[in-house]
């Protein structure tokens, strides 16, 4: 049949599967908006109220859920405005599909109206991009665009469509999912013997599971591997409830922020095994210094990862869940009873530490107790989503999950935000209780979203750890900067964010105990509408422990002495 | 710190080269020259890069390149491979140099393409390390300007990029 362009863009997303877009319209985007106008029984357009949340809806639609998410803009500012969400996607290896519209053919290059180099800007931020300048090739860019997006290492990409390309007709032949061109290779037979071999010969093995096996669902298979070798398991920020609750080898995050149980017997374990993990520098600290005696394994989809950021004994490229269930299955069984007695030491120490913060900070409602109170009500498969800061470590701390998938928070490239976007997104593709967790700075960031919630009645619970400071900069004043606190003080904002979520028609409830906590975030899950719960916390307190940047597992510290303060 | 050549086949397609070059500069790679030209296949391109730098680099490089959608192969060519550059260059001379200058253009290979009163054009091919010579040979007569190819390479035998 012959259909117009921005027809056969928007039948070749329905093809694909896609059911939820984001986006914002404007003058060279107005076709394929008339074209989701026709067929809006079949795609849900979200209209957001900036691009950049449109970016991070279809970012966090992904997280949730692993299928492609969308998101639509006009050209120029359009374009520009999804940038931040693009590169936020592209850090954490989200596959995401961006399309923008541009000005015609004949005006590219002219510095016409709202006209820019969308596929220049994005090069380097995007898996692939695409300038279609001709209709023949659009239905065939789309689909290559959604096979790139999500096969090997996922990432977002752009396809950008001039406005006479979206105008013209051409004949339009429907075809589902085009197979991968980088189709998934299997490990290497000798690497993976290899690797069986080092774990073999382990008495100390440390499973570190990273953003790359997150998603996959083998928490319970990590658990029981883990079992079978003795070993004790760590995640990155990115690895986050890919393992499920109540497993007592879990020692949760490691790295700059990580729980000192993890990061200190990653140190001291004889066998790190990598699954889906990069080494970052949030995660190692200073590479000269991290894990020195330590054999790795590293299994990756990405070979380019392999040996990147620290060089490793044995690299697996390939299906992570074809190696890790290889390894996994010839591995010969034992009980490591020594390396787990120490880890619950070094576990022990850890609860002794925080015992000793608490005991410290008495009665006052601590962002722990924030974190503790939302695990305890919250709905099952509730989707916990951050912004960006203090906030997001406490949560990565803290926060369980009862199944893989439920925390989207941006990692590599620390979006602040990110948040409000992403919660959208995440509860418009589950369907499931979405709690944002965020700070008043991140929240300040882009609050706007708050209409697209409540004009779409997407329910949402956000919390805001209010403080009245950028927390996590000022914790680093704090520490680096002889507090010298430049520019992180918001008090004199005086923004009243009950008021505001009332202004955006949302429910806002403002919060200076547990038990006032507890109360409106149940009556927020409660009425399934969009609430705001402004919840005071103290601007002094910290994420701990803390690797200083560039500094080594020797230099974590676990206290602050935060008496004599400075006041601004 | 070693020298090595990586030849590269791409889609010929508009855009293609930018992506190569600002992955270089975007990772952070130091080149020191790139080619780019037709092949017997014409939907695709071949870059030739030579670098210096070492193994890490190097591994680094080739990953980074592969992993572009653009890119169908890369290899890095053997140390023996054939290397050939070529070289425009502009030389001032006067009656007593002419002689000079003409004669070592000759052992060199180079042929005059261009001559005037007091200027001629020299063009040399070879191996880099020929052309880096044949330019200081040059230098005391005065060189007004030059321009150089940078290298393209093939490796030795029947194999080619797609062999290995």
């Amino acid at each position: 049949m012959k259909l117009t362009g921005a027809e056969i863009l928007v039948r070749s997303l329905i093809d694909q599967g896609v059911t939820d877009v984001f986006g914002y319209p404007g003058g060279q985007i107005i076709n394929v908006y008339d074209a989701l106008y026709k067929y809006k029984d079949e795609i849900n357009h979200i209209l957001t109220a900036h691009e950049q949340g449109a970016a991070h809806a279809a970012d966090g639609y992904s997280r949730a859920t692993g299928k492609v998410g969308v998101c639509i803009a006009t050209s120029g500012p359009g374009a520009t405005n999804l940038v931040t969400g693009i590169a936020t996607a592209m850090l954490d290896s989200i596959p995401m599909v961006a399309i923008t519209g541009n000005v015609p053919c004949a005006l590219i290059g002219k510095d016409s109206f709202q006209e820019i180099d969308i596929t220049g800007i994005t090069l380097p931020i995007t898996k692939h991009n695409y300038f279609v300048n001709k209709i023949e090739d659009l239905a065939d860019v789309i689909r290559e665009a959604f096979a790139i997006a999500k096969s090997g290492r996922p990432g977002p990409v752009l396809v950008d469509i001039p406005k006479d390309v979206q105008m013209g007709t051409y004949e339009y032949e429907p075809k589902g999912e085009v197979s991968p061109k980088m189709p998934l290779p299997k490990g290497k037979n000798e690497d993976l013997l290899e690797a069986v071999r080092l774990v073999n010969e382990a008495k100390r093995p440390y499973i570190y599971i990273g953003g790359g096996a997150a998603g996959l669902g083998l928490g319970r298979e990590i658990v029981n591997f883990a079992d079978k070798i003795g070993a004790v398991i760590g995640c990155t920020f990115m690895g986050l409830s890919a393992i499920p609750d109540g497993c007592d080898r879990f020692l949760g995050m490691q790295g700059m922020h990580g729980h000192y149980a993890s990061s200190m017997s990653q140190n001291e374990a004889d066998l790190i095994i990598g699954v889906g993990v990069r080494f970052s520098d949030r995660a190692t600290g200073n590479v000269g210094k991290f894990a020195k005696n330590t054999k790795i394994i590293q299994i990756d989809v990405d070979f380019a990862e392999i040996n990147k950021n620290v060089s490793v004994d044995c690299g697996i490229v390939g299906d992570v869940e074809h190696a890790f269930r290889f390894i996994a299955k010839e591995t010969e069984a034992k009980t490591n009873p020594e390396w787990f007695s120490r880890a619950m030491v070094l576990k022990a120490d850890e609860i002794r530490f925080e015992r000793k913060i608490e005991a410290a900070s008495g009665n006052k409602f601590t962002p722990k107790k924030v974190i503790e109170t939302i695990n305890d009500n919250k709905p099952p498969k509730t989707v916990i989503v951050t912004d960006v800061g203090q906030h997001q470590m406490w949560t990565a701390q803290y926060a369980k999950f009862d199944t893989t998938r439920r925390f989207v928070s941006s990692g590599g490239l620390g979006t602040m935000g990110f948040g409000l976007g992403a919660a959208i997104g995440a509860r418009v593709a589950t369907g499931d209780a979405t709690v944002l967790i965020t700070g008043d700075g991140s929240f300040g960031m882009n609050l706007n979203e708050l209409a697209t919630a409540v004009s779409h009645n997407i329910p949402l619970v956000i919390v805001i750890m209010n403080n009245g400071v950028l927390g996590m900069v000022r914790q680093w004043q704090t520490l680096f900067f002889g507090r010298r606190y430049s520019n992180t003080v918001l008090t004199e904002r005086k923004t009243d964010f009950v008021k505001l979520a009332e202004a955006f028609g949302a429910d806002g409830y403002r919060v200076f105990t547990k038990a006032e906590f507890e109360d409106a975030f149940n009556a927020a899950i409660k009425s399934g509408r969009v609430a705001v719960i402004d919840t005071i916390i103290d601007k002094d307190e910290f994420v701990l422990p803390m690797l200083p940047p560039g500094g080594s597992i020797d230099d974590i510290i676990t206290n602050i002495d935060t008496q004599g303060g400075a006041d601004e | 710190m070693n020298k090595f050549v990586i030849a590269v086949y791409v889609e010929n397609k508009f855009g293609v080269l930018t992506r190569v070059t600002s992955m270089f500069t975007r990772r952070g790679f130091n080149i020191d020259a790139l080619t780019v030209g037709e092949t017997e296949q014409p939907e695709y391109s071949r870059i030739t890069i030579s670098l210096s730098g070492d193994g890490y680099a190097r591994e680094q490089l080739i990953n980074q390149l592969r992993k572009l959608y653009n890119v169908k192969k890369v290899d890095v060519l053997e140390e023996d491979c054939i290397k050939r550059e070529l070289m425009l260059i502009k030389v001032k001379y006067d009656s007593d140099t002419r002689a000079d200058i003409l004669g070592a253009a000759d052992v060199y290979r180079g042929k005059v393409i261009d001559y005037t009163t007091n200027e001629m054009c020299i063009e040399v091919t070879g191996d880099p390390s020929k052309i880096d010579a044949f330019v200081k040979l040059m230098i005391p007569f005065g060189v007004i300007e030059m321009c150089r190819t940078g290298i393209v390479a093939l490796e030795r035998g029947n194999t080619t990029l797609f062999d290995n």
